[in-house]
């Protein structure tokens, strides 16, 4: 019998590797960091290459009880909403890797509340911190400062730096020593410009996690996950600007979904609600993993559990 | 893949061993001063094979075979039901698309006693996804030593689809061959022990094999098929043996690109994937290479996201589907009723007419051409701006048809509210809700 030779890919770049949270000898007070990255092969391919850090995944805790979410994830998080700090154990203890907290659009965002909130949190937690605004540019910049000097020293992720609105929330991240998350909307050049533009003011590329934009199942995900494929694959190639880990929002995308929030006037085929809603936020998550993210950001609490199946099933060497 | 340029010109006259055919080297009967130059030609399509008088029987076939497509297509089907898979010729979607859809069957023992009723249900299910009606391929009946044949009688029966014959020896799989008459089920499995009884009972019922090995062997695998093959039975299909996330990842991959890129007829085939009752590696064999995939359970919470996910992988990137832009009237809407603006993307507009459908409210929809991206894409792109909405409403006349100039646009895209009611002077414009699950509501507040 001719034994076949198993072709293995040469890859002249690999992904950075980017570190999240401080401890007490870094100058923060995390129990312990998050490192990610540093991929030398397409995901979870070892027999060709190194994956020295696993994805990680992150919960999405914000910073007042969410009005809109589904009546599914909210039951399933029960009292906590109501406070992010108590929201923030309750995730850690759920086996969350990173907690992110977001601020919520509202008339309460003064300088002291913001600093507040974050303080109680970096409390309640000893895990490293993303911190998002609310997503409008004016707010965003206008927090993200309060939020940068209250948490400076604990290698915050501060976020959300689009091509359109970056400079303060890098300035706050140069001034405090944090990382911050660069975010385009599935686009590889635009990815990479953005990386430029955030290096050029300084922030090292160690400081850079890159989120390219992604849809739900059925709303859109394989835009995002062949731009993904394709920013891994030329990482790999030696593209020094695609070589960011990246984060990705599943658990916001798919509990948007009316698959996820409506349980009424819908098609009988669609199944049971829960399942449903659960299955539609793991199996974003899921197939955005296997396209090379690196952190995962979830809503479910049970998604956490089904989700570290899987990263630790393609972690164990073949 | 095809050959090389230089593969080829091993086969053209140029090379040959026989001074017969070498002296017509470089003749240039073909339309090409060399055969080098006529082989590079082939290799990119731009040359018939046929342009050469003097090109020998053995080449010929060899460049055929090398034609075929490097992962063969398998076909199973049943009442009209067709299931085709293979004929994939990249490992990316991006690269180009992915062609065939993996079959999604269902999993029954034949000691289960409601084998019958989960197969009704398998065939009866469809669920419709952005217009398409989304289903379920087939049954597998499992030999676990209940009556196979009886079994698989009634699963085909009860859901007019494909089967897959899960059986471990030559007797049971007759017997649900047997039972499947009719059909064109696939047989699982030659294994080392017993390939040539399968392969003796898939030629004579002219049904697709799965070779199978264990513990993701390769070198084995391809050995085994190539004794398959070479016993008759062409149609084939892969089982590398494993189970688990990781040794699929890494042995479906090592499968494609061998197939692809090292051309390796050995194991040109499409592969079976077992994904146990584990939606997420299911999700995992759709979009890394599964062919046939198989799930342990039946439940609509959970097939709904596996089909759309599996139509998500395996839509063409080149092509999104986009609806036609126009105006829309949903639940037979009058002059006075509200009219919103889309864009003509398939999610976006199926997302947006579906809510507006299910609240049972009439309105009005424009669909503006915006070349098939979503809301917040074609106003990132510049292609839903103040400018293309107004031409939409204008060359549409849609004003026409309502006693009201009121319009309502996409939450995402409130920032165009001034510039849009300078474009659309006499029309108010409206800040609709960003998700289209929220429409209803929005209406209800809003348009008493």
């Amino acid at each position: 019998m001719t034994a076949i030779t198993i072709p293995k890919e040469k890859w002249s770049g690999k992904v950075r590797e980017i570190t999240l949270g401080a401890t007490a000898a870094e100058g923060g007070t995390r129990a312990k960091t998050v490192t990610v990255g540093g991929e030398s092969t397409l995901p979870f391919l070892h027999f060709e290459g190194e994956v020295p850090h696993p994805p990680v995944i992150a919960i999405e805790v914000q910073d007042r009880q969410p009005a809109e979410w589904s009546p599914v994830l909210l039951e399933a998080w029960g009292d906590v909403t109501q406070d992010p700090a108590a929201w923030a154990k309750a995730a850690e203890k759920k086996g969350a890797d990173l907690i992110l907290l977001k601020f919520a659009l509202h008339d309460d965002l003064t300088g002291d509340y913001v600093r507040q909130t974050v303080r109680k949190v970096l409390e309640a937690t000893g895990l490293p911190l993303i911190v998002f605004g609310p997503g409008q540019a004016e707010i965003d910049n206008e927090i993200m400062v309060p939020v940068a000097e209250e948490g400076k020293g604990e290698r915050l992720v501060l976020g959300v730096c689009e091509d359109k609105n970056y400079r303060t929330i890098v300035a706050a991240a140069l001034a405090n020593d944090h990382l911050v998350n660069a975010r385009c909307p599935m686009d590889v050049n635009l990815s990479k410009q953005l990386n430029i533009l955030i290096k050029d003011m300084g922030l090292p590329l160690e400081r850079i996690v890159m989120d390219p934009t992604t849809g739900a199942l059925g709303y859109g995900i394989e835009y995002g996950y062949s731009v993904m494929e394709r920013l891994r694959l030329a990482a790999l190639q030696g593209d020094g600007m695609t070589q960011q880990p990246m984060l990705v929002t599943p658990g916001e995308e798919a509990w948007r979904t009316k698959e996820a929030r409506s349980d009424e006037g819908i098609p009988d085929a669609w199944g049971d609600w829960a399942e449903r809603a659960l299955n539609w936020e793991t199996l974003t998550a899921s197939t955005l993993i296997e396209s090379g993210a690196d952190i995962v950001v979830l809503r479910h609490p049970e998604s956490i559990q089904r989700v570290r199946t899987m990263i630790d099933a393609l972690m164990a060497a073949a | 893949m095809a050959l090389s340029g230089i593969e080829i010109y091993k086969l053209l006259p140029a090379s040959s061993k026989n001074p017969e055919v070498k002296k017509h080297a470089n003749c240039k009967e073909c339309g090409f001063p060399t055969c080098l130059a006529f082989a590079m030609k082939l290799s990119q399509k731009q040359a018939e094979l046929a342009q050469c008088p003097y090109v020998e029987e053995e080449s010929k076939n060899k460049l055929e075979a090398s034609a075929a497509p490097p992962i063969r297509l398998i076909t199973v089907s049943a009442n009209g039901h067709k299931v085709e898979v293979g004929n994939e010729t990249v490992l990316f979607r991006h690269e180009k698309t992915f062609y065939h859809q993996p079959g999604l069957f269902v999993r029954i023992k034949d000691t289960q006693a409601d084998a019958a009723d989960v197969a009704k249900a398998v065939g009866q299910y469809g669920v419709e996804y952005v217009g398409m009606d989304l289903r379920l391929d087939g049954l597998v009946v499992e030999a676990a030593g209940g009556d196979f044949g009886a079994t698989v009688a009634a699963v085909k029966e009860a859901s007019s689809l494909p089967v897959i014959l899960l059986a471990d020896d030559p007797t049971t799989a007759e017997s649900g061959l047997k039972a499947a008459s009719g059909t064109q089920p696939l047989l699982w499995a030659a294994t080392p022990d017993n390939w040539e009884a399968m392969a003796k009972l898939a030629a004579q019922y002219k049904a697709p094999l799965v070779v199978r090995i264990e513990g993701g062997d390769v070198s084995a695998l391809a050995e085994l098929a190539e004794k398959v093959k070479e016993a008759g039975v062409e149609d084939i299909v892969l089982d590398p043996g494993i189970r688990d996330y990781s040794s699929s990842l890494t042995v479906f991959t090592q499968l494609r690109r061998l197939a692809l890129k090292q051309n390796q007829r050995k194991v040109g085939y499409p592969l079976i994937a077992f994904a146990g009752d584990d939606p997420v590696l299911a999700g995992q064999h759709i979009a890394k290479y599964g062919g046939f995939i198989v799930l342990d359970q039946f439940s609509p919470g959970t097939a709904y996201p596996l089909l759309v996910m599996r139509a998500n992988i395996y839509t063409d990137p080149q092509k999104p589907i986009q609806v036609q832009p126009g105006v829309y009237e949903i639940n037979n809407p009058s002059p006075g009723d509200p009219l919103m603006v889309t864009t003509n993307f398939s999610i976006t507009y199926f997302a947006v007419a579906n809510e507006l459908e299910s609240s049972g409210l009439p309105s009005w929809l424009l669909v503006a051409d915006a070349e098939g991206m979503s809301v917040l894409t074609a106003w990132a792109a510049g292609k839903f701006d103040a400018e293309r909405i107004a031409k939409s409403v204008n060359t549409t006349e849609i004003a026409d048809k309502l006693n009201h100039k009121r319009l309502v646009i996409p939450g995402h895209v409130a920032v165009l509210m001034g510039e849009l009611e300078e474009e659309l002077p006499g029309w108010e414009i409206s800040v609709g809700p960003r998700e289209a699950v929220d429409l209803p509501n929005y209406l209800k507040a809003h348009w008493g």
